[in-house]
């Protein structure tokens, strides 16, 4: 008798134990080397100085936005921070799935003093998305296989006579329309007003058009960098640290060609409709992952730049290969000569038409 | 008990009519057995019919407009767009009141980017909109009608409030006229500009890879389960393992081999060019099309069509075989006549598999296909994922479902779906 009391006690014990223990959190991101930096960068260090909170990986970044939403319909949000593209963001802020944040207020203060928004600036492109990195979708060839003059610039990509070859570009309307224009004579600051006209949209198509059969069109991050290191094309875009990956992990004869880099947004956002206790846990470490000194970390193991203007002097070496890792960021100033921001905004309203005009030009 | 003996219903032991009796007892084994099956048809409801007809329901659904702006839905009724101009102060006053409401609850972008799918450039009128319908107020700032179009230019094209006047409806036919590249127009259901129109091609281009997988699946897998089913079954044994091998490797890990194995640097074009059969220059292109598409899917639905094959063919005597050709067939005659016969069901049941399974397949052809090889699934993962589209992926999801069903209705009327046997 005496015994199975003492059983039972000990067991509640624990369990009550245990439960206060397991403060689980789950933070879902893209996966690969990209949750191995996040897990190095921030995960371990705010595990450490929060020992009574485990942090649960999952590696759904790429439907979060289609999960978020049956999450949100079912009334059952499983996801405490989740880790998307900005344009993504702007969708899920649009649809109520992602809970806007006080910038100033709920993030830290960047190192040298100033507030969250400045510090930030101009990468706050929507009230619930907490920029992380800046990444960039640009251009690689193969050194072996482009004759002896190097492309050096976008438009390279549409000179057939001048590199033959198969290219690779992603199957989407995105950069490419961009890329396009701007290599039919299209100023920069014009392009999205031409692309808002028919005319303007059939003018990039009709670029598209004079590559089109020397293209091979990715949908995976982890395409072209195959069909480099195979020699099935010899050039493509993808985003910026898979090509560092091939070029300075793997050592493969492949070069960067970072003119009209498309710079894009990742960060945060954290699931509207948390319970009280679980928001107050996401905000604590979001505030935390996202100071300036936990930015410059996450660039010691991949390559894409910090979102804060304060992080980047702290931008060291690479943490396995030792060598600097500031030349290889996409907004280094020797990289950022010519880059093109993303227009959220604008892709936001074109983007269901265009893409269904591009699938059918595409089939065509 | 002198009743027993008159004229009348038959009676059980405990005196109620026996027809009685007996359907009550029928009645109880037919519950018990009902009881028996319960948790799986409870299971089946619940995890498959009902989601289903969830999906279904979502292609007609449209009641997003008439809950956001239900003022502005009754104001528009009388509304005329062929004037060629905006709505009256009343109209805009009400979207005032409503957005009013929805912006306070976030739903305005929602209606927005659902919107949008009708008519670009609507998402963000909405967002933009509701920033400074914030700041408005009701009583104060009216009239509405000149501060809206000062916010945003486009709340003056009477196209706007067609799409609005159109979609307010609680359902709409909407998506599934999208579904076969036409749309709502200002005269009723018209066709998409020629530079949209994808989901018919796609939807043919979807039933032709998928015959011709079936076909392919069928062609290869034949001789192989009958070689399987006809030789000592210790040695067979080994050979299914062969055949299941594929099953327990991973489907990326398999479509990557297929992409090393064709693509124009790899391996069989490079063994071509070395024994010279193909020119350096002119390697074959395998991958990216619909050639790749075919080959890898037809190797990961092989097993599916294999196994029927097999099981079916186990069943055949060989005695048969023998007795015609002691009869005195030739060897042809007596496959065709005798064996081939009876190995339909299994032909049967393995192109049904196969068949279904390949209309649904999406991450192969996404990986292998190119532009020329993908099929229709990829346009609902699409917007079931990427582009939040859910009506329409549901629409075109119904109209696969439904294509499907008129299939296997075909065939039952032509085979019958009673020869189909799985072992």
């Amino acid at each position: 008798m005496r015994l199975t009391k003492l059983l039972l006690a000990a067991s509640a014990l624990s369990l009550t134990a245990t439960s206060a223990m397991a403060a689980e959190m789950t933070i879902v991101s893209w996966g690969g080397a990209y949750s191995k930096s996040q897990q190095l960068a921030y995960h371990d260090p705010y595990m450490a100085a929060n020992p009574d909170v485990k942090i649960i990986n999952d590696e759904s970044s790429n439907e979060a936005v289609a999960k978020l939403r049956a999450m949100n319909e079912a009334g059952n949000i499983t996801w405490d921070v989740v880790d998307v593209v900005a344009s993504d963001a702007i969708r899920l802020c649009d649809e109520g799935l992602a809970m806007e944040i006080d910038f100033d207020s709920q993030l830290a203060d960047g190192d040298d003093g100033s507030k969250a928004t400045e510090d930030f600036g101009e990468l706050l492109v929507s009230d619930c998305f907490i920029p992380q990195i800046v990444y960039s979708t640009t251009f690689a060839y193969r050194t072996d296989l482009v004759g002896d003059t190097p492309p050096s610039s976008v438009c390279d990509i549409f000179d057939l006579a001048k590199y033959p070859g198969k290219r690779s570009l992603e199957k989407r309307p995105i950069n490419n329309m961009e890329w396009a224009l701007l290599c039919d004579g299209v100023a920069k600051g014009d392009v999205y007003d031409v692309l808002s006209t028919e005319a303007g949209q059939a003018q990039a198509f009709a670029k598209l058009d004079t590559i089109k059969d020397s293209v091979i069109w990715w949908s995976a991050g982890a395409d072209t960098p195959q069909l480099l290191a195979d020699g099935e094309v010899i050039m493509g875009s993808t985003y910026n640290g898979r090509l560092f990956a091939l070029i300075e992990e793997q050592k493969q004869p492949v070069a960067m060609l970072w003119d009209a880099q498309v710079f894009d947004l990742d960060g945060w956002i954290i699931p509207a409709g948390l319970p009280d206790d679980r928001k107050q846990a996401a905000l604590d470490y979001v505030r935390f992952a996202t100071d300036t000194q936990r930015l410059a970390d996450q660039a010691k193991f991949i390559s894409y730049g910090p979102a804060r203007k304060s992080s980047a002097p702290l931008v060291g070496k690479h943490a396995e290969l030792g060598i600097e890792m500031a030349p290889h960021m996409p907004t280094d100033p020797e990289n950022a000569k010519n880059t093109f921001l993303y227009n959220y905004e604008w892709w936001a309203d074109y983007r269901d038409d265009l893409d269904a005009k591009f699938q059918a030009w595409l089939a065509k | 008990m002198s009743d027993t003996t008159q004229t009348g219903p038959v009676l059980a032991a405990d005196g109620t009519p026996l027809k009685r009796s007996l359907m009550r007892a029928l009645r109880r084994e037919k519950m018990r057995a009902l009881l028996l099956i319960a948790p799986l048809l409870l299971f089946v409801l619940v995890t498959f019919i009902a989601p289903i007809v969830d999906m279904l329901f979502r292609s007609v659904e449209n009641e997003i407009v008439s809950e956001t702006l239900p003022k502005t839905v009754v104001a528009l009724e009388g509304y005329d767009f062929h004037t060629g101009e905006a709505p009256g102060e009343a109209v805009f006053a009400a979207l005032a009141a409503d957005l009013k409401i929805a912006v306070e609850a976030k739903t305005h972008t929602r209606l927005g980017s659902r919107l949008n799918y009708e008519k670009t450039g609507i998402s963000s009128l909405f967002r933009k909109t509701g920033r400074d319908v914030k700041k408005w107020d009701l009583e104060a700032d009216a009239p509405f009608r000149e501060k809206f179009i000062a916010a945003d230019k486009d709340w003056a094209d009477p196209d706007v409030w067609r799409v609005i006047q159109t979609y307010s409806g609680k359902y709409t036919n909407g998506y599934f006229l999208n579904a076969i590249d036409m749309e709502k127009g200002p005269e009723g259901p018209q066709w998409r500009d020629e530079s949209q129109q994808i989901y018919l091609m796609l939807l043919k281009r979807t039933m032709f890879l998928s015959i011709t997988i079936t076909l392919s699946c069928l062609l290869l897998g034949y001789p192989v389960a009958w070689l399987l089913s006809n030789i000592p079954m210790r040695t067979s044994n080994l050979l299914m393992i062969l055949v299941l091998l594929p099953f327990w490797t991973s489907l990326l890990v398999r479509t990557s081999a297929w992409k090393v194995l064709l693509q124009q640097q790899g391996v069989i074009n490079d063994v071509l060019v070395w024994i010279g059969l193909v020119d350096d220059a002119n390697r074959l292109v395998m991958i990216n099309n619909q050639f790749g598409t075919i080959v890898a899917m037809t190797h990961i639905l092989l097993p599916f069509m294999i196994l029927p094959l097999f099981s079916v063919m186990r069943t055949i005597p060989p005695s048969y075989l023998r007795a015609a050709k002691s009869l005195g067939a030739t060897d042809w005659t007596a496959f065709w006549r005798v064996y081939f016969p009876q190995s339909i069901p299994g032909i049967g049941a393995g192109s049904i598999l196969v068949f279904i399974l390949s209309i649904g397949y999406y991450i192969t052809p996404e990986l292998v296909g190119g532009t020329t090889g993908v099929f229709i699934s990829n346009r609902i993962a699409y917007h079931i994922s990427s582009s939040l589209n859910w009506g329409l992926g549901a629409a075109l999801g119904t109209i696969l479902l439904l294509l499907v069903l008129v299939l296997y209705w075909l065939y039952d009327r032509i085979v019958g779906i009673d020869n189909v046997k799985l072992g």
